[in-house]
C-alpha cells in the first residue's frame, strides 16, 4: 500500500512534467493563435483585442496555471478550428481508439501466449524453427504495410469487409466491431511476433533454474512444472513489455486509423496537427500521457502480485 | 557450438541483406533505370514487366527508380536521426551515469517522462512544433530518440564507473572527461552499436509512418512512406504498386534487426 502511494506520487510528478513541457513547447513556437485565427490581413488592434479575449497577453506562468487547473476539471478550452469544447470532441473519439487498442491487445495476447509457450516447449523442433523465422520477418513489416496488405486480402479479394465503410458504435455496435477487427489484426500481428519471441526466451531462461529441477525431482509432470512454476516467473519481464506494447499500440492505432479510415482520436490528432489546432493537440497528448502512466502502473502492480520478492524491495 | 553456428547464420544473413540494400541505395545516387520524376501517360499503372520490374505508378513513373530514390531519403533521415540521438544520448547518458547525483535525478525524470511516449507520438508532437519537411523530420525524430539512447548509455556508465579499470585510470590521474570518453566509451561499444541498429530501424519505421500520414517528408522528395500511401489509393486497380516500396522497407529493417541480434549475443 505504501508502495502504491509512492508510485502514485511519482506518476503525478511525471504527468506534471509532461503537462509543463507540452504547454511550454506550444507557447514558445512561432505563430500566434490570434493571428492564425484572424488571418494576416487583420489590423493590429483586432489582434490585440482577440489576444486579450483569448488570454494570450498574460504572463506565461499565469496562463499555465490557469490551463492546468481547468484541465484538472476536465476543461481543455475550445478548439480553434471546430469551435467546440475540446473535451467534448475528444469524448466522442476516445471510445473508438480505446476499443481499437483494446481489441488489438486481446488479439495479440490470444495469438502470442500459446505460441510462445509452444515454441519454448518444443525448442529446436521443426515447427519452432519455422515459427521463429516467420516471426523475424513479421517483426520487420511496417504496420501500415501490413494494414494495406490486409485491406487488399480481406477487403478486396475475400470481401470480408468493405474498406472505408467504418460505422461508429453509436450507429451499430456489431458493425463497429466487425470493421475494427481488421485494423486490430494489422496492429496486433507485429506486436504478437515480438511477444512470442520475448516469452519464449524468458521461458527458456527460467527453465534452466534450480527450482525447476527440484520441481521435477519431486515428481511433477512437465506441464505441471511449466504452468504452475515456470510460467509465473517468466511472465514478469513479459508483463513489463506488454505495458509498453499497449502504449505502442495506441501509437499504432494513430496510423492504422488513417489506413482504414476509422474516425478515431488518431485522426483527430493528425488533423489538429495539420491545422495547428493546439488546444486539441495539447489535450490529446496529456490524455495519452495519462494512459501511458496508468499502463505502466498497472504492470508494476501486477508484477508485484506475481512475484513476492519484488514486494520486499522498495 | 550449435548455438554459435545459428547465431552466425542470422548475423551473416543480416549483413548480406543490409549490404545489398545499401549497395542498391548508393547505386541509386548515380544511376536509376529511368528518371524517377519522368511521367509517361502510356505506362500509367503498368504492371510488373521486364521493362519495369516493380511496375509503374499513377503518373507512369517507374516504381523501381522511385524506390531507389525513396530509400535514399529514408536512409538519410534515419541516419541523421540516429546521429542526433546517439550524440546527445551518449553525452547525457555519460554525464548522468558517471556523476549521478542531483543532475542525474533531474534529467532522468524528464527522460522518463519523454521515454514513456512511443517515439512515433513524440515525433508527431515535435513535427507539429517544427513543421514538416525533411530536415524538420530529422530534428523531430532525433530529439524523440534521445531518451532511449541516454537511458541505455546511462545504465552502462552506472555499471562501469566502479569497475577496476576505471578506478586504476582514476588513480593514474586521468581526468573525468578522459575516463568517460577514452576509457569507458570504447568498452560499451557493442551495446551502443546494437542499440544504434535498433534505433535505426525504429527511425525508418517512424519516418515512413510520418510520411504516410503526410506530415513527414514532403513531395516532390520521393519517400517510401509517401509511395505506400499513394499505392493504397490504387490498391484495387494496381495492387503491385504497394509491393515494391513495402518489400524494400521490410528488407531494410530485417537486415538491421538480424545484425543487431547477432551482435547482442
Amino acid at each position: 500500500m505504501k508502495y502504491a502511494g509512492k508510485k502514485l506520487v511519482s506518476m503525478l510528478v511525471t504527468l506534471l512534467i509532461v503537462s509543463f513541457l507540452v504547454f511550454f513547447a506550444f507557447a514558445v513556437i512561432p505563430g500566434d493563435a490570434a493571428v492564425s485565427k484572424l488571418g494576416t490581413q487583420a489590423t493590429p488592434e483586432r489582434i490585440a483585442a482577440l489576444r486579450a479575449e483569448m488570454g494570450l497577453d498574460r504572463p506565461f506562468f499565469v496562463r499555465y496555471g490557469d490551463w492546468l487547473f481547468s484541465a484538472l476539471r476536465g476543461d481543455f478550452g475550445k478548439s480553434y478550428s471546430y469551435g467546440d469544447s475540446v473535451s467534448a470532441l475528444i469524448a466522442q473519439k476516445l471510445p473508438i481508439t480505446f476499443a481499437l487498442t483494446l481489441l488489438s491487445f486481446l488479439i495479440m495476447l490470444v495469438c502470442a501466449i500459446p505460441l510462445g509457450i509452444y515454441t519454448a516447449k518444443h525448442e529446436g523442433g521443426m515447427l519452432d524453427r519455422i515459427i521463429m523465422v516467420v516471426n523475424q520477418v513479421i517483426m520487420a513489416i511496417p504496420p501500415f504495410f501490413s494494414g494495406i496488405m490486409i485491406t487488399y486480402l480481406f477487403g478486396l479479394i475475400l470481401k470480408w469487409f468493405q474498406p472505408g465503410s467504418f460505422v461508429s458504435y453509436t450507429v451499430s455496435v456489431g458493425r463497429f466491431f466487425h470493421y475494427l477487427l481488421f485494423p486490430a489484426v494489422a496492429i496486433a500481428i507485429p506486436k504478437a511476433a515480438m511477444t512470442v519471441k520475448l516469452l519464449r526466451s524468458s521461458l527458456l531462461q527460467e527453465a534452466k533454474k534450480d527450482y525447476v529441477r527440484t520441481a521435477y525431482s519431486k515428481g511433477n509432470r512437465t506441464n505441471g512444472v511449466l504452468y504452475r512454476h515456470v510460467l509465473k516467473n517468466a511472465m514478469i519481464p513479459v508483463i513489463t513489455f506488454l505495458a509498453m506494447t499497449f502504449t505502442d499500440m495506441i501509437a499504432g492505432s494513430v496510423i492504422m486509423e488513417q489506413v482504414f479510415s476509422v474516425a478515431g482520436m488518431g485522426r483527430l490528432l493528425i488533423s489538429s496537427i495539420s491545422s495547428r489546432d493546439y488546444p486539441v493537440v495539447e489535450a490529446i497528448i496529456i490524455l495519452l500521457a495519462l494512459i501511458v502512466v496508468l499502463a505502466n502502473f498497472a504492470a508494476d502492480l501486477l508484477c508485484r502480485v506475481l512475484d513476492p520478492r519484488i514486494r520486499r524491495e522498495v | 557450438m550449435e548455438k554459435r553456428k545459428k547465431r552466425n547464420a542470422g548475423f551473416i544473413a543480416g549483413c548480406v541483406i543490409t549490404g545489398i540494400m545499401l549497395t542498391l541505395t548508393v547505386i541509386g545516387f548515380f544511376y536509376t533505370p529511368y528518371d524517377p520524376e519522368a511521367m509517361s501517360a502510356a505506362d500509367k499503372l503498368a504492371g510488373i514487366s521486364p521493362r519495369h520490374i516493380m511496375g509503374c505508378d499513377n503518373f507512369g513513373r517507374d516504381i523501381f527508380s522511385r524506390v531507389l530514390k525513396g530509400a535514399q531519403t529514408t536512409l538519410i533521415v534515419a541516419g541523421g536521426t540516429v546521429l542526433i540521438g546517439t550524440v546527445f544520448g551518449v553525452l547525457i547518458g555519460a554525464f548522468t551515469g558517471y556523476f549521478g547525483g542531483l543532475l542525474d535525478e533531474g534529467l532522468m525524470r524528464v527522460m522518463d517522462a519523454l521515454f514513456a511516449f512511443p517515439s512515433l507520438l513524440l515525433a508527431l508532437v515535435f513535427v507539429s512544433l517544427f513543421g514538416s519537411g525533411t530536415y524538420q523530420v530529422i530534428l523531430a525524430l532525433g530529439i524523440a530518440f534521445i531518451p532511449s539512447f541516454s537511458r541505455i548509455v546511462r545504465s552502462e556508465y552506472l555499471r562501469c564507473r566502479n569497475l577496476d579499470y576505471v578506478k586504476s585510470a582514476r588513480l593514474a590521474g586521468a581526468s573525468h572527461l578522459r575516463i568517460m570518453f577514452v576509457h569507458i566509451l570504447p568498452n560499451i561499444y557493442t551495446v551502443l552499436l546494437s542499440s544504434i541498429m535498433i534505433g535505426f530501424n525504429n527511425a525508418v519505421l517512424a519516418e515512413a509512418g510520418l510520411t504516410y500520414l503526410s506530415i513527414g517528408v514532403q513531395p516532390p522528395d520521393a519517400s517510401l512512406g509517401e509511395m505506400l500511401s499513394n499505392a493504397q489509393t490504387y490498391l484495387f486497380s494496381a495492387p503491385w504498386y504497394a509491393l515494391g516500396p513495402g518489400i524494400t522497407m521490410v528488407l531494410l529493417i530485417l537486415g538491421f534487426s538480424l545484425m543487431a541480434e547477432g551482435m547482442k549475443r
